[in-house]
């Protein structure tokens, strides 16, 4: 696995000795995350946000466990259930708080965690497996936060699901077949309740497992870096453990110091109000919106008004909202430029930060108020959005002019090329190139 | 031919939604009637607010006086129980004793009848109606909410409720017929449709008699004290969550200085490598 100047794992006592001979999970975790695992030297903080995911799950899975043993799921007492665990489990209102709140953490991480994989084209070869996998586990996430939301069974999280599970009913023919079975009946009611409890128990487990394989695909070529520019000698790289694992302990501190100001100061900033409501079949909420990290999807989705080609508006929104995901399966091979790094990439790295604007606005849009104004702006995002990844991308990676690379990493990092990547303490070298990436 | 076949998915898109550009007529939004009239929350100061905010025990009880006397002829306060009162800094012997003041439904012990029985401290605050619809035929067939989270479940929190309670006024003289008030309603310009079932619960200073040493129960401050109150029903655990927040915190920037301080020592012999 990934390079030949990798440490080897040599056992300290007999003891370990004994059970690397058996069992050798030590030697395991020595290559994936010890000395064993050459990285490269120059990873800006952009790389901590994958360790920053990992930690944001497990946080899930702990408070998460710890919900279900007192959580309720059944739609006459679910409500209470949780207000249950907010006013008499000990600690139960910490608990829910670091649930509720880690959940947009854990968007907030990935979104991150993606935004650098485009930034850096760390999907192009040979990390094609690693970048399918991540978008497996961003669609399980999606599934498991809409599951996790609908429990609590206020109105939002009722009329959430009613809505959401609407979708599947513009489909021709299966459509109101797969909403029947997605619900268990007509209507969210108890059947919905549990077994969207059960699946919410569940994919988590199964995002774990895709984590082990999204890690093991990353092992084998290991880890881009912000030049893009290979690993090509022993110089290029430092033992994950101690460098990495020092650096990514930082960012796990700036992370729980971010994560406990929003949980302990502001629980409910990220939440709606509605939610305190009990759910209530009879009674519409006069404004239905998902979550704040769905919401560029939302806009995406209300978006198309018009019967364009004999195709209903509605499943126009419908098909959009799924393509505007599955379109990162086939990155890949829609950018074949040669050059990974934005940073060489003048053209594409420009397209790359109106993207961003564009999904913000998105963003924005889906949980505005709608008039006209809303309706044509989400309109030319959506359009923007689509024309990027399918049209601008594939036209720009032919057709640009890139810049001119270093040839090694080594040289990139004595040079004061990667200015942000530089080990700390190290002086940019070279005068001329004070801050090379102003993007 | 992954790259031709996703232009032309790229141009479905975007023909799509041009196409929908076109067909949808573009109406310049005008302000509705109710969005004209409809007024933003008062500012309310509490002692809750804020990172570092705390409860106003005598504050809180007056809030839950206030409560007693008026609003639990209609409102119910299904998710408090009397136990947790224990947070307005009532002793066991006064929440026992106030628990027993309240007749809670129960079975007679010897026919099974139900019938009432005192409270105890394991109790909930009992509702005023047995279900909805009594609820409803009481009032105009409107529902007045259950209040426990009634600050976490409006936009605007506490002083939405502070300002609903303060907000009745005349109905302005130039509002359209139809969004006048009409039998059983009550105008304030707070209540996102103008039009509220509830006729103004404080009405005159003195509705409720506060116990000596307290400030001069005003409309005004009454409708405080039980906003007030209701943030304390809505997050009983607010002053943990900040304590345990600081406390947390404090850890985190030891712990947050210690690993920048080891990553970079452990960075430094990287320097001119
Ligand atoms: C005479 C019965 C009655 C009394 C007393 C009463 N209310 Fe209400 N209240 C209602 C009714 C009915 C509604 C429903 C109004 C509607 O939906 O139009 C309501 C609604 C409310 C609402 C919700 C408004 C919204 O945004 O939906 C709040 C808050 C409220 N009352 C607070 C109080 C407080 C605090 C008191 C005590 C000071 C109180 N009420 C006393 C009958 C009452
Ligand atoms: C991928 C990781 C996970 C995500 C993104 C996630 C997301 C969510 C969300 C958004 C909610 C609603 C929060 C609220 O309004 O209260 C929720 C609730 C809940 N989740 Fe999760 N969750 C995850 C993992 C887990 C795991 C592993 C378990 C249990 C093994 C779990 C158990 C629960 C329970 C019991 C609730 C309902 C209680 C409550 O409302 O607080 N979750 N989850």
């Amino acid at each position: 696995m990934s390079f030949p100047w990798a440490e080897e794992y040599k056992p300290k006592s007999a003891m370990m000795q004994w059970m690397d001979d058996r069992l050798p999970l030590p030697r395991l975790v020595y290559g994936a995350i010890g000395a064993g695992y050459p990285v490269p030297r120059n990873l800006n903080y952009f790389w901590n946000f994958g360790v920053l995911a990992g930690l944001a799950l497990t946080i899930q899975i702990v408070t998460g466990i710890v919900l279900s043993m007192h959580y309720a799921a059944n739609a006459d007492i679910a409500f209470a259930s949780v207000e249950h665990i907010m006013r008499d489990v000990n600690s139960g209102w910490m608990l829910r708080y670091m649930h509720m709140n880690g959940a947009s953490f854990f968007f907030i991480v990935v979104y991150i965690h993606m935004f650098r994989g485009l930034y850096y084209g760390s999907y192009k070869a040979p990390r094609e497996m690693v970048w399918l996998l991540g978008v497996v586990i961003f669609l399980l996430m999606m599934a498991t936060g809409f599951m996790g939301y609908v429990l609590p069974w206020g109105q939002m999280s009722f009329w959430g699901a009613q809505v959401i599970t609407g979708f599947f009913s513009a489909i021709p023919l299966v459509g109101e077949p797969i909403r029947e079975l997605l619900l268990g009946g007509f209507a969210p009611d108890n059947a919905a309740l549990n077994r969207f409890f059960s699946l919410h128990y569940l994919l988590p487990f199964v995002i774990a497992g895709v984590i082990i394989l999204h890690i093991w695909a990353l092992h084998i070529p290991g880890s881009n870096n912000p030049t893009g520019v290979e690993v090509k000698t022993e110089s290029d790289t430092v033992p994950f453990h101690p460098y990495y694992t020092a650096k990514d302990g930082f960012g796990v501190g700036i992370f729980l110091i971010a994560f406990v100001v929003m949980t302990f100061f502001a629980p409910n900033f990220l939440g709606h109000p509605d939610n305190y409501i009990p759910a209530n079949p009879l009674s519409t909420p006069a404004h239905i919106v998902p979550e704040w990290y769905y919401l560029p999807f939302y806009a995406i989705l209300k978006s198309f008004t018009g019967n364009f080609l004999w195709i209903d508006a509605k499943l126009w929104g419908v098909i959009a909202m799924f393509a505007s995901i599955l379109i990162l399966f086939f990155l890949p091979w829609l950018d074949n430029s040669p050059v990974r790094s934005a940073k060489y990439r003048p053209t594409y790295r420009m397209f790359f930060w109106i993207l961003v604007a564009d999904v913000l606005v998105l963003g924005y849009l889906g949980q505005a108020h709608v008039t006209s104004w809303v309706v044509l702006m989400s309109q030319i995002c959506t359009m923007y959005y689509f024309a990027h990844f399918l049209i601008i991308v594939p036209i720009v990676s032919r057709i640009e002019k890139t810049l001119p690379m270093p040839n090694s990493i080594t040289e990139a990092v004595l040079s004061g090329e990667a200015d942000e990547a530089r080990p700390i303490g190290v002086a940019p070298t070279n005068p001329a190139h004070p801050d090379p990436v102003k993007a | 031919m992954v790259r031709i076949l996703a232009f032309f998915v790229g141009l479905g898109f975007v023909a799509a939604l041009i196409f929908s550009i076109i067909v949808t007529p573009f109406a310049s939004t005008e302000e509705s009637v109710t969005e004209e009239f409809h007024k933003q929350p008062k500012t309310l100061a509490l002692a809750s607010d804020g990172p570092f905010g705390r409860y106003d025990k005598q504050q809180l009880q007056r809030g839950m006086q206030v409560y007693n006397e008026v609003c639990s002829a209609c409102h119910s306060l299904n998710l408090v129980n009397f136990y947790s009162l224990e947070g307005l800094g009532y002793n066991e012997a006064q929440i026992k004793a106030y628990a027993a003041s309240h007749e809670v439904p129960g079975l007679d012990p010897d026919t099974g009848e139900p019938t009432t029985r005192p409270g105890l401290p394991s109790d909930h605050f009992p509702a005023p109606y047995a279900n909805e619809i009594a609820a409803r035929s009481a009032n105009n067939n409107a529902l007045p909410p259950d209040l426990s989270l009634i600050t976490k479940a409006r936009e605007g929190g506490a002083p939405y409720v502070y300002s609903l309670l303060t907000g009745y006024t005349a109905v302005p003289a130039d509002l359209p017929a139809e969004n006048r008030p009409g039998t059983g309603l009550h105008y304030n310009p707070y209540f996102a449709n103008l039009n509220l079932a509830m006729a103004p619960p404080l009405t005159s200073e003195g509705q409720v008699t506060y116990a000596p040493g307290n400030p001069k129960p005003t409309v005004d401050q009454m409708a405080k004290d039980v906003s007030a109150f209701l943030v304390w029903t809505a997050e009983p655990k607010l002053e943990s969550r900040h304590a345990i927040g600081w406390a947390a915190l404090a850890f985190l920037l030891i712990f947050t200085v210690l690993t920048y301080l080891s990553y970079r020592q452990i960075w430094a012999e990287k320097k001119g490598k």
